[in-house]
C-alpha cells in the first residue's frame, strides 16, 4: 500500500530551491490541491519573477511566466479570456508587494476570480538576499546591512491587513509552513482558495510565511524557529477576510 | 450592402478590431486616443466581449499578454507616454512570440509633452522600444479608412507571424472624421497549439515564457525569431507611390505628413517641378527596396516628418546615401503646412539647377 507519494500534478523536474527553503513544501501543497480537486486539466498557472520563476517547470498544468510583479494582471487576462479555467498566480514578496503592488490591489478590488498564492519570506532570494517590502524592522540584508532602519526604509507591508480593508476581495488568509500543524493548515487554506474560484466567489489570496535559510544566514532549523519567534508575531496568522458565504451583487 | 459611415479615426480602429474578431480590450485613458477605450466600453458588453479599464498602462499590456497567451485576439491602445510604460510588456510579448495589436496615437514629446499630433515615436516603434532584440510590425495609416483596414490586417499579421503589431497613428488620424467603409472579413483562422487552454489531461503542459538562462538556447531563439522577421520583410513590406513615374524629387512621408505632402507635390508639379512621393505604409519593415530602386531616377529625397528627423535615417540607409536626403519637419505637436513642404521642394529643385524644361 502506498502511503506517501509525489502528487501527479508535479513534473519529474528536480526543484532548484536551496536546502531548507520552504518553496518546495508550498509547491507540493498547490500540486496536492490541483490533484485533489481534479483540476489539473483546467488549471493555468502564472509564475513570478523571483525564486519561483521556474514554477512553470514543476506544475503539470499549463503555465505562463509573467514580467516582475505583473502576474495578477496576466492572470486577469487569462481568466477573462477563459472564464471556465482555474487560474492561479504564485508570487513572492518582492514581486507581489513591491513592484507589483498596483496589480495586486486592483485585481483584489475587482474581486477578480483568481487564486493568489503569496510566498512571504521577508527577503529577495533570487538576487541574493536584499531587503524586501516585508523585511522586518532591524532585519539585516545585503541592502540593509545595518538592519532595516524604519526611519529611512519604512515599515514592512502587511499585505493581508491592507487588502482586507478593501470591500471586494472574497477571501484573504495568512498561514505558515514552519510546523506540521501549520503546513496542514496551509493546505486547507490553499484548497479553499481554489474552491472559492471554482464556486465563482472571486479573489482569494493566501499569504504563506516561508523560510529562506540561505539568505537569512541560518540553518534550516533555525530558520523555522525564526518564523515562529520573529515573523509570526509581526505577521499574525489567520483569516483576514471571508466573504465567501455572503451573496455578493 | 455596407455603407460608408462618418467616423473618428479612433472609433474606426475600435470597430475594425471588433470586426476582426477581437473581444478583449484593455486600456487606460490618455489623450488623444481615449475614444478607442470609450467606444470599446460601449460596444464590448453588448457583444459578449471584455472591456476593462486597467489600473495602468503596464497592467493593460500585461492583461493583453494574458489573453494572448490564452490564444485569443486582443488589443490595447494608448498615446506616446503610455506606450513607454507598455514597452516592458511589449518586449515580453516579443520574447514569448505572442501576437497582439497595440495602437499608438502619438502626441508631442518627450516626457509629458503635449496632446497635439506627432510622429516622434518612430524610433521607439521601429526599433522595438523595449529591451532586447526584437521588432514589431509597424503600420502607419494616413486616412480613417486605413485606420480601419490596417487594424484588421494587423490582427492577421500578428497571428500569422506570432509577433506584436503596432498601429502607429498620430493625433490627427485619431481625431479627424472621414467616411469609412467597414466590412466584416473572413477571419484568418490560425492554429495556436502553443496557447494556454488547459491540458485537459490530454497533452503535455504548454509553457509560455521568455526566460532562457542557457545562452546557446537564447541565441538560437533569437536567430529563429529573426528568420521569421526576414520573412516579414520579404512578404509584408507595403508602400504607396504618388506621381513617381518621372519624379526627380521624392518626398518620403507617412501618416498626416503624407497628406500634406500630396498637396505640396501637386503645387510643385504645377510649377513644372517633377516631384513625387513614396509613402511607407509599413514603417517596419521599411520599404527599403522601393527607395533603393528610386535612386535610379530620383535626384534628391526629402523626408517630411512631425519629429526632429527620425525616419530620415531609414531613408538614408535605404538609399545608401547615393542621393542627398534633406529634412522638412515640424515638432512638438506642430504639422508642416503645404507651403513649407513646397518651399523645401523648390529649394531642392534650385540646388539641382532649377526646373528642367
Amino acid at each position: 500500500m502506498i502511503v506517501f507519494q509525489k502528487p501527479k500534478t508535479l513534473t519529474d523536474a528536480p526543484f532548484h530551491y536551496c536546502p531548507g527553503c520552504t518553496h518546495g513544501i508550498i509547491h507540493r501543497l498547490v500540486a496536492e490541491a490541483l490533484e485533489e480537486l481534479d483540476i489539473e486539466g483546467e488549471a493555468i498557472g502564472v509564475a513570478p519573477v523571483g525564486c519561483a520563476v521556474f514554477a512553470y517547470n514543476y506544475f503539470t498544468c499549463d503555465m505562463v511566466e509573467a514580467a516582475h510583479g505583473r502576474a495578477p494582471a496576466v492572470a486577469t487576462g487569462i481568466k477573462r479570456a477563459r472564464p471556465d479555467k482555474v487560474v492561479f498566480t504564485y508570487q513572492g514578496d518582492g514581486d507581489l508587494a513591491s513592484i507589483g503592488m498596483a496589480e495586486t490591489v486592483h485585481a483584489a478590488t475587482r474581486n477578480e476570480n483568481i487564486s493568489v498564492i503569496f510566498v512571504n519570506n521577508a527577503i529577495y532570494g533570487m538576487t541574493g538576499g536584499q531587503m524586501a517590502p516585508t523585511s522586518l524592522p532591524g532585519q539585516v540584508t545585503q541592502t540593509s546591512p545595518y538592519g532595516r532602519d524604519v526611519k529611512t526604509a519604512g515599515y514592512p507591508i502587511k499585505v493581508c491587513e491592507m487588502l482586507s480593508a478593501l470591500d471586494a476581495p472574497a477571501y484573504i488568509e495568512r498561514v505558515a509552513v514552519n510546523s506540521v500543524k501549520n503546513v496542514k493548515n496551509a493546505k486547507r487554506a490553499i484548497l479553499k482558495a481554489f474552491e472559492n474560484q471554482m464556486q465563482n466567489k472571486g479573489f482569494s489570496l493566501i499569504e504563506v510565511i516561508s523560510a529562506c535559510p540561505t539568505n537569512w544566514g541560518m540553518t534550516p532549523g533555525e530558520a523555522l524557529n525564526w518564523i515562529e519567534e520573529k515573523m509570526i508575531p509581526y505577521y499574525p496568522l489567520g483569516v483576514y477576510k471571508d466573504q465567501t458565504k455572503e451573496e455578493k451583487p | 450592402m455596407a455603407e460608408k459611415v462618418l467616423m473618428k479615426g479612433n472609433e474606426a480602429i475600435a470597430e475594425a478590431a471588433i470586426l476582426a474578431g477581437c473581444r478583449h480590450y484593455f486600456g487606460y485613458p490618455i489623450t488623444p486616443q481615449t475614444e478607442v477605450a470609450a467606444y470599446m466600453a460601449k460596444r464590448m458588453p453588448k457583444i459578449g466581449g471584455v472591456f476593462l479599464q486597467a489600473e495602468s498602462e503596464i497592467a493593460a499590456i500585461n492583461m493583453v499578454y494574458g489573453v494572448s497567451s490564452a490564444g485569443l485576439r486582443c488589443m490595447t491602445s494608448s498615446s506616446s507616454p503610455g506606450i513607454s510604460l507598455k514597452s516592458e510588456g511589449i518586449s515580453y510579448l516579443a520574447g514569448c512570440d505572442l501576437p497582439a495589436l497595440i495602437v499608438n496615437v502619438q502626441r508631442g514629446g518627450p516626457g509629458l509633452g503635449g496632446i497635439q499630433p506627432s510622429q516622434a515615436d518612430y524610433f521607439q516603434a521601429t526599433r522595438g522600444g523595449g529591451h532586447g532584440d526584437y521588432h514589431l510590425i509597424v503600420l502607419a495609416p494616413s486616412s480613417v479608412q486605413e485606420m480601419a483596414d490596417l487594424t484588421m490586417d494587423g490582427f492577421d499579421l500578428a497571428d500569422t507571424y506570432r509577433m506584436p503589431t503596432m498601429i502607429l497613428a498620430d493625433g490627427t488620424m485619431g481625431q479627424m472624421m472621414e467616411p469609412v467603409l467597414l466590412t466584416e472579413r473572413t477571419k484568418k483562422e490560425i492554429e495556436k497549439p502553443w496557447a494556454l487552454t488547459g491540458t485537459g489531461k490530454k497533452r503535455k503542459h504548454n509553457i509560455v515564457t521568455s526566460l532562457s538562462l542557457v545562452p546557446e538556447e537564447l541565441e538560437k531563439q533569437n536567430f529563429a525569431r529573426y528568420e521569421r522577421y526576414r520573412l516579414v520583410e520579404e512578404n509584408e513590406t507595403r508602400y504607396e507611390e504618388f506621381m513617381m513615374e518621372d519624379a526627380e524629387i521624392c518626398v518620403v512621408a507617412f501618416g498626416v505628413a503624407s497628406r500634406v505632402s500630396r498637396n505640396a507635390i501637386i503645387a510643385a508639379r504645377e510649377m513644372g517641378i517633377k516631384a513625387g512621393m513614396i509613402r511607407p505604409i509599413t514603417l517596419w519593415p521599411f520599404p527599403k527596396k522601393a527607395l533603393r530602386q528610386a535612386t535610379e531616377k530620383v535626384r534628391a529625397f526629402i523626408s517630411v516628418e512631425l519629429s526632429m528627423g527620425q525616419m530620415i535615417e531609414d531613408v538614408q540607409l535605404a538609399t545608401q546615401c547615393r542621393r542627398p536626403v534633406t529634412l522638412c519637419n515640424r515638432a512638438g505637436g506642430m504639422i508642416p503646412d503645404p507651403e513649407q513642404i513646397l518651399a523645401a521642394i523648390e529649394n531642392t529643385s534650385e540646388k539641382m539647377g532649377g526646373v528642367l524644361v
